[in-house]
């Protein structure tokens, strides 16, 4: 009799263990998709901003026009990119053009006399923050949920439901890697 | 972050716990040096009465006190983009899920608070002055400084902390005086050497407790400021930015004319300071200004709590700040570059045309732009439907 008592005991602790753990883990995958949700929220802000500072800047930067031209393929292109990896490799490189954009408008004090312009790079330079920003939380987020898929015991439960693990967002910097070579 | 924001509700908790027990035992003394029979209940309840209805006052209405006290003014994402911009990078980068109302005082000093007892329910105020002087990287550090106010559960934190003084401070008074003004005639006529005693504890209890309260305030208060740069620092990854806003704020000698004593603490820099006096010399709710700056500049390495700590150890000398489970986080968080400078006379001038709009909007001032550059100001008590532009003359519509 009293044996029974402890399976039935071990049985209930058991199940609310069960219960625990699949509740946070479901808790944690809300926050991952929550949070990748506000990084596709200002990569489309981007998006949409891109035609506008083209358009703005076009009459100025003459001599620009290549790196342009750049930016309009790379934001199409990520604009089609689906996966994570795709999407991330291919709003690396248009990171870097814009980056480079930033740099080159330094030469144009016209330009930064312009109301509209300065309105617009306001604009630019939140939704750029905003990224990164929101890429770091996103992989805090995925890291806290990875944690939790394969530490033990909570891994058992994330086995048991089919948790899988979240991807990591990360935005490799083309403009850091393509350093100029100097030659003597 | 979250364990950060754990380790202060416990703190809260074990906070609530303490005061509450520390005043019982205060109502306790008080009442027994008034009536050995009965006076014992009666202190107490009426003690943790009066707690009570503090906290209930400030837990409901502290962020309306606060924000109608300051004149604050309430400000939508249009009337000034750039501060909204920041305030909602900070939400982004500490995952909250929604963005803090923004207010905006007109005054020259520049400084920043936030309030609300909840992060869903919380709100940012800066000065004009502020808005003034910084640009944006500094703005973004003042601001995610705020931010990590709320996100922390520091206002709760201190408003019970603060609650927890001001109750002390006034059971204290009112028996001192009590007692100044009855003579001691009463206990005359019940005497009792015992009765003596429990009066001559009431005496020194009313007289040390304030002090003792007050002195746990400022060196609590005083940590959550290091903490709140230490979470700043790990949200924008930008030291650079807050410690040169810090400078800049220090090197301004105004005052806030509407802060006071309970309000001081919610502020980023003690807005009480006398005038002529540099904000790096005093303040007793806020470390000196100096060591944060100088914390701020010596962090290297990355932007996490750990790097904070570090920093914090090579200028003061001394071992802990942040709880162990806040450092066990190893994670590399990289610092990240400032962004690109503007014309530094041409700065503050787009800074202060920025701020001052963004204050008479605020104001319900109406502001038409004017084809030949000018901008009309409206004030909200013009009836007219049409305003002329006071340089070319053309007529525009007033729209309400």
């Amino acid at each position: 009799m009293i044996a029974l008592w402890i399976v039935l005991g071990i049985l209930v602790i058991l199940v609310i263990f069960i219960i625990a753990a699949y509740n946070s883990l479901v808790q944690l995958r809300n926050q991952v998709k929550n949070a990748w949700a506000q990084i596709d929220v200002q990569l489309k802000r981007r998006h949409d901003l891109i035609p506008n500072l083209i358009e703005t800047v076009k009459g100025y930067m003459t001599h620009e026009r290549e790196t342009l031209t750049k930016i309009t393929e790379a934001r199409s292109n990520a604009m089609s990119a689906s996966t994570i990896p795709q999407k991330a490799a291919a709003e690396g490189v248009l990171s870097g053009l814009m980056g480079k954009l930033q740099v080159a408008i330094e030469a144009y004090p016209d330009l930064k006399a312009n109301q509209n312009f300065l309105a617009l790079q306001e604009e630019l330079t939140s939704t750029e923050n905003k990224i990164s920003y929101s890429r770091q939380s996103y992989n805090d987020q995925v890291l806290r949920y990875n944690n939790k898929t394969q530490m033990f015991p909570s891994n058992v439960v994330a086995g048991m439901f089919g948790f899988k693990e979240g991807e990591f967002f990360e935005i490799t910097d083309v403009a850091e890697k393509e350093v100029p070579k100097v030659k003597f | 972050m979250w364990e950060l924001i754990r380790a202060n509700e416990r703190k809260s908790a074990v906070l609530i716990i303490l005061m509450g027990i520390l005043l019982a035992g205060m109502g306790f003394v008080i009442g027994m040096a008034f009536d050995a029979e009965s006076g014992a209940i009666w202190g107490i309840i009426l003690s943790l009465a009066v707690w009570g209805l503090l906290m209930l006052i400030s837990f409901t209405a502290g962020k309306d006190i606060m924000l109608s006290t300051s004149g604050a003014k309430q400000i939508t994402p249009d009337m000034h983009p750039q501060l909204y911009n920041v305030v909602e990078e900070m939400r982004i980068a500490a995952g909250m899920n929604t963005t803090p109302k923004v207010y905006i005082i007109d005054t020259e000093m520049p400084n920043a608070f936030a309030t609300g007892m909840k992060p869903e329910n919380s709100a940012v105020a800066v000065t004009s002055g502020l808005l003034r002087r910084l640009n944006r990287d500094e703005l973004q550090g003042v601001v995610a400084h705020e931010m990590s106010h709320i996100i922390n559960r520091d206002i709760r934190f201190m408003t019970i902390a603060g609650v927890m003084m001001g109750t002390i401070i006034i059971i204290a008074q009112v028996f001192l005086r009590g007692m100044f003004f009855s003579g001691g005639g009463r206990r005359d006529s019940k005497g009792g050497s015992g009765q003596i005693i429990f009066l001559l504890i009431a005496i020194a209890f009313a007289i040390l407790a304030p002090i003792m309260a007050r002195l746990l305030y400022f060196a609590i208060s005083r940590k959550r400021e290091y903490l709140a740069d230490a979470s700043a620092v790990r949200l924008t990854r930008y030291p650079e930015g807050l410690a040169s806003a810090l400078e800049k704020i220090a090197s301004s000698d105004a005052q806030i004319p509407s802060a006071n004593k309970v309000t001081a603490p919610m502020y980023i820099c003690n807005p009480l300071r006398p005038k002529g006096m540099k904000a790096a010399d005093l303040s007793s709710t806020h470390p000196p200004i100096s060591e944060r700056i100088r914390i701020l500049r010596n962090m290297s390495g990355g932007a996490n709590y750990i790097n904070y700590q570090q920093a914090y150890q090579s200028v003061r000398n001394q071992s802990s700040l942040l709880p162990a489970s806040a450092l066990a986080d190893h994670s590399d968080i990289p610092l990240r570059d400032g962004g690109s400078e503007g014309i530094p006379g041409a700065e503050l001038k787009t800074n202060t045309r920025a701020a001052t709009d963004a204050v008479l909007m605020a104001t319900d001032y109406t502001l038409i732009d004017c084809n030949c550059g000018m901008k009309l100001k409206v004030p909200p008590q013009y009836s007219g439907k049409y305003v002329y532009c006071t340089r070319c003359g053309m007529e525009h519509k007033v729209k309400r």
